[in-house]
């Protein structure tokens, strides 16, 4: 087996150097060797002739939760990594509230070194905030620094007392850490099942307004400026948020966020007859905040675009929709909704695969998301206009809720690599 | 055909022409029932069955004896929501239905759009018998019925309900229903019980029970659940009784020949007061109560015959 592999015919997309152009990237035991405009072909190498597709790093994706440890009858890591590996992911961000919490240093370093073992999917662990996300007592934030976790989160759960938060956002920054928030203020979203409105009162169902959002981001933000902590909003959804954001991103303030694909390409219509599969958390918008967020996209003010992965079986979902369990997978279909944005126009190429990229990967501190001479390669090749449809039930991994079901999507991934090796395609 | 749909799990969605079908069998049950002879051989050899995941002796009553006087073969299940909880899901209970071969399925759960979740797994016809907050179809029916037959028509006609519309099924059927035919609807109650855009459902919202009730042909009372008072919705029932309570001094506001209609089962001094709901010429509520049995007649007529249909 030849230790060389040559990739010709590509467009070669980089966000990270600005490369993006017609190219060729030379692989050698497991590292990028050389990338350019053109390069020689070495004896012996194999050659992959991408025929026009995309080649870009391998996607970060920096929100998704795993159904191990604990649920594993709904994925386990290896499913999710099965998953990631078609959806060109690589490198992927893991929420904390599984169970048990990853609140031990431990666990974080098990989280790691099960994401070695699948030899495709490198797994950068969040550790819980508090202790098994329960939103009571911190965890021990140093130790799991220092054992890796990349930030702190209790994950879907909000941290709703404001001087919890305020206390996590001032210990954390001694550490160099982010608080990731799920920002929806919990008192106003108990119970709560849909957007508040219209779509919600004629559905009967109970609602959560949408302003539970924007609550809590104005109020981390205010807490942030406080204590010179950092902010990260996961899935912001709504526009008076990114408001809020954009603002305090101008005024300087170490304040972030990202968006997941359903909140970009979705709106509240989508649970229209009680369809399960698309109840999420947060829920689906009107479609003014729709437009909102793909504003926020192409202005700068959203730093990523994550998966936002859930994985539920359908027990959790097969259930009058006030109990369904929110959440949708969002491993393999990450890329292509995201290429519907360049498509429609709204953003270009180079920003998107940034979004997926470069960006999550700067927020998390990891080494990842770009190429880079003799670092390890990692790769997603893609074929941007090629069409296909989304399927639950026929989804690679074991999770199939996706909110996505009867989509035709334009841009598929032929290949993934990871430090050198295919793992997929 | 005037009523096409295989089940019926909503008033929102229907076409006048199929409500008004569904009212004009319903008014020829209301005169089969009170001549006393019986069409058993309508339903003869169908199973209809009442699926109640919540207690309501009334409508559960009334499917039952609309199927009886159809002659059909009728089975009462009651299923506690807690042993749904315990592991049997909804559709488990889908399966074994479907292995019942049941015919028609009266489905009451306290989940909005369960009834739409069972639908899309049994072979049955479903009834919506009450679903969460959501719907009440046959509810709304057989109040459009009582109106009908008190006014002569539903076009044009000012109906106020009144009380907690936020979490009433009765409410947004009626909405749908009476909207769709062309009467003028206005809905009465505290900001906190009024749900969210209310206005886009092509209604008035009123928060003054004087103003709401101003010259209305229809005055239809909620019932308020005491959680309503737990969940701090509102402050106690003497402030709601006070505000929102129907007295006749309320009543003074809306037509003279105004109607009073309630669903039951009524809080007697918390919603409604007890010399307005027994008053006997302005109280139509027991002629509700008559009414539900011919309507269920007809939904259950209406539905056997789509199914015939279809098999063909």
């Amino acid at each position: 087996m030849p230790s060389d592999t040559l990739f010709t015919g590509v467009r070669l997309l980089d966000p990270a150097s600005a490369f993006d152009g017609p190219g060729e990237l030379l692989m050698r035991d497991g590292r990028i060797a050389d990338f350019g405009a053109s390069l020689g072909r070495p004896d012996g190498a194999m050659v992959v002739d991408g025929d026009g597709a995309v080649l870009c790093p391998g996607l970060v994706d920096m929100r998704a939760e795993l159904g191990e440890p604990g649920y594993e009858y709904r994925e386990t890591i290896a499913s999710a990594a099965q998953a990631a590996a078609a959806g060109g992911i690589t490198t992927l961000a893991a929420l904390p509230d599984s169970r048990p919490a990853i609140d031990d240093p431990a666990l974080v370093q098990l989280l790691r070194t099960r994401g070695e073992e699948t030899g495709s999917l490198a797994i950068l662990p969040y550790a819980a905030l508090t202790r098994g996300c329960r939103g009571e007592e911190f965890s021990e934030l140093g130790l799991l620094r220092a054992a890796g976790a990349v930030a702190f989160t209790d994950g879907a759960r909000a941290i709703g007392p404001a001087r919890l938060m305020r206390l996590a956002l001032a210990y954390a920054r001694g550490f160099g850490a982010r608080i990731v928030q799920h920002p929806e203020e919990p008192s106003l979203a108990a119970g709560g099942a849909a957007t508040e409105g219209e779509l919600a009162t004629r559905l009967g169902l109970p609602g959560i307004p949408a302003v539970a959002e924007a609550i809590l981001v104005a109020r981390d933000i205010r807490l942030a400026e406080l204590t010179g902590g950092a902010v990260h909003f996961a899935h912001v959804s709504t526009a008076e948020a990114l408001a809020l954001i954009r603002r305090a991103k101008d005024g300087g303030l170490s304040v972030t966020c990202d968006t997941a694909p359903p909140y970009f390409d979705l709106n509240e219509t989508a649970i229209g007859d009680f369809r399960s599969y698309a109840k999420l958390s947060p829920p689906l918008r009107a479609e003014a905040d729709r437009l909102a967020v793909c504003a926020a996209l192409a202005d700068g003010t959203i730093d990523a675009i994550a998966s936002d992965h859930a994985p539920r079986d359908a027990d959790d979902k097969r259930l009058p929709f006030a109990q369904a369990a929110p959440g949708g997978t969002g491993l393999a279909t990450l890329l292509a909704v995201t290429l519907a944005q360049v498509h429609g126009g709204a953003l270009t190429l180079a920003r998107a695969i940034d979004l997926l990229t470069a960006r999550p990967a700067r927020l998390l501190g990891a080494d990842a998301g770009r190429l880079q001479k003799d670092a390890p390669a990692d790769l997603c090749l893609f074929h941007p206009e090629r069409i296909w449809q989304v399927e639950a039930g026929k989804l690679p991994g074991k999770a199939q809720n996706t909110p996505f079901d009867g989509r035709a999507l334009e841009g598929r991934v032929l290949g993934t690599w990871k430090a050198g090796r295919r793992v997929f395609g | 055909m005037y009523y096409p749909h295989r089940h019926l799990l909503a008033i929102e969605g229907l076409h006048p022409p199929e409500i008004t079908h569904l009212l004009d069998l319903a008014e020829s049950y209301v005169l089969l029932n009170r001549s006393g002879k019986t069409q058993r051989d309508l339903l003869r050899g169908r199973t209809l069955i009442n699926l109640f995941f919540e207690d309501s002796t009334r409508t559960r009553t009334s499917f039952e004896l609309a199927g009886k006087r159809l002659g059909a073969d009728v089975l009462n299940m009651s299923v506690a929501t807690s042993s749904v909880n315990k592991g049997e899901t909804l559709l488990d209970t889908a399966a074994t239905l479907n292995a019942m071969n049941c015919d028609l399925l009266a489905v009451r759960h306290d989940q909005s759009g369960a009834p739409n979740l069972l639908a899309q797994k049994v072979g049955a016809a479903v009834i919506n018998a009450g679903d969460g907050t959501h719907e009440h179809p046959t509810q709304a029916l057989l109040d459009a019925l009582t109106i009908r037959r008190r006014k002569g028509r539903l076009e044009g006609l000012t109906v106020a309900i009144c009380g907690d519309i936020a979490h009433s099924r009765v409410a947004r059927s009626n909405i749908h229903l009476l909207t769709t035919l062309g009467s003028r609807v206005r809905v009465v109650g505290p900001p906190t019980l009024i749900p969210a855009e209310a206005e886009r459902l092509g209604i008035a919202v009123f928060h003054d029970m004087r103003a709401g009730l101003a010259d209305a042909d229809i005055v239809m009372m909620l019932r308020l659940q005491r959680e309503r008072m737990a969940k701090g919705l509102v402050p106690s029932e003497r402030e709601y009784f006070h505000f929102f309570g129907l007295d006749q001094e309320k009543l003074a506001h809306a037509k003279p020949d105004a109607l009073v209609m309630h669903p039951g089962p009524m809080n007697r001094g918390v919603e409604i007061d007890s010399a307005v709901a027994d008053d006997p010429v302005r109280s139509v509520i027991k002629e509700q109560v008559e009414m539900g049995v011919a309507v269920r007649m007809a939904v259950l007529d209406t539905l056997a015959r789509v199914q015939r249909r279809n098999a063909l």
